[in-house]
């Protein structure tokens, strides 16, 4: 990170985006929250979700490899099923520009922060700076808030019981919809169309029985309707 | 067993991860593919928050996550700020769940 802080470029993010980011880590604590409550429910000790948000740091994933355990299956099975949910996170690798998770050692890290909320954001700016930037102050931010989250989930699971009585399951998709809504209302009528077909095969394979993860995927061949 | 299975997790998916960088970092994509590629992003999205807000393992969710999404979606679309949509979809879905709404 030594660059970025070197060159203020984190001074290229307006007001607007820096505050969206600390909102949206925010919404990342919440959901967390959720997750971490869930996990302790399901009769998991506190550093199962812990070492999870830190190591994994991809949300769905987590949630179901903890929902796959907490019901009695295979921790292996579950990890395979994680690991399949998260195989988008190879496309998101390919649309990010070159040098926006760093360059070097410090790849290393910006790799781990490729995820869901990092890589909409960054796309979102047109600089490729201000993409770095943005990318960056994010990664940390759910790097963060994700952990915390989910340890205060933990935490607060023993007390509360009834976590989904919070409505906090509606966090996690209302918050990737808010994030995707300016992109796809300015990108075109073909982007809208590929984004509803692909939201049309994953519901449909979801429906069908298809293993966790594999809808998702399958989405993607809803990108022909954009070209 | 449960730590292999975390360490797994969490190997595999930073090798999806680090994959799609080393893979992207060999082949220069022409501007249009890049396009594509953004596009594909977008898609994947739309797809994560179809199956997280209407499907619940293989059945559908109900009718309170929904609506709180839905509740989202209209709020995005009158550019609400981010605050107010995530809340207003946790609100919403709370408060059905407190009417006896599922």
């Amino acid at each position: 990170m030594g660059s970025i802080w070197r060159t203020p470029a984190w001074r290229s993010i307006d007001r607007r985006a820096g505050r969206d980011i600390g909102l949206a880590c925010l919404a990342v604590f919440v959901f967390g929250v959720s997750y971490g409550a869930i996990a302790v429910a399901g009769g998991l000790p506190l550093w199962v979700p812990a070492m999870l948000s830190v190591l994994v740091m991809a949300g769905s994933s987590e949630l179901l490899f903890v929902g796959i355990v907490a019901a009695g299956g295979n921790p292996l099975a579950a990890a395979l099923a994680g690991v399949l949910v998260n195989s988008r996170h190879l496309p998101y690798g390919l649309a990010l520009p070159a040098g926006v998770a760093g360059r070097g050692w410090r790849a290393i890290l910006g790799t781990h922060l490729m995820n869901d909320e990092t890589v909409v954001f960054a796309l979102a700016q047109d600089r490729a700076e201000t993409r770095r930037a943005v990318f960056w102050t994010c990664g940390c931010g759910v790097l963060i808030a994700w952990p915390a989250g989910a340890v205060s989930g933990a935490l607060l699971g023993g007390i509360v019981r009834n976590t989904s009585a919070l409505g906090l399951d509606a966090v996690f998709p209302a918050m990737i919809l808010a994030l995707i809504f300016p992109a796809l209302r300015d990108g075109g009528r073909r982007l809208r169309a590929a984004a509803i077909a692909g939201a049309g095969i994953a519901l449909a394979g979801t429906a069908c029985g298809l293993p966790a993860g594999l809808p998702v995927l399958l989405a993607l061949a809803a990108v022909v309707v954009a070209c | 067993m449960l730590i292999a299975g975390i360490l797994i997790l969490a190997a595999g998916t930073y090798g999806f991860r680090a994959a799609g960088r080393l893979l992207q970092a060999r082949v220069t994509f022409p501007p249009r593919v890049r396009k594509l590629l953004e596009t594909a992003a977008m898609v994947l999205l739309a797809a994560l928050v179809a199956v997280t807000a209407l499907t619940q393992g293989h059945d559908a969710a109900g009718f309170a996550r929904p609506a709180g999404v839905a509740v989202a979606g209209l709020l995005a679309w009158r550019k609400a700020p981010f605050l107010v949509i995530v809340l207003a979809a946790a609100g919403t879905t709370a408060a059905l769940r407190l009417c006896g709404v599922t």
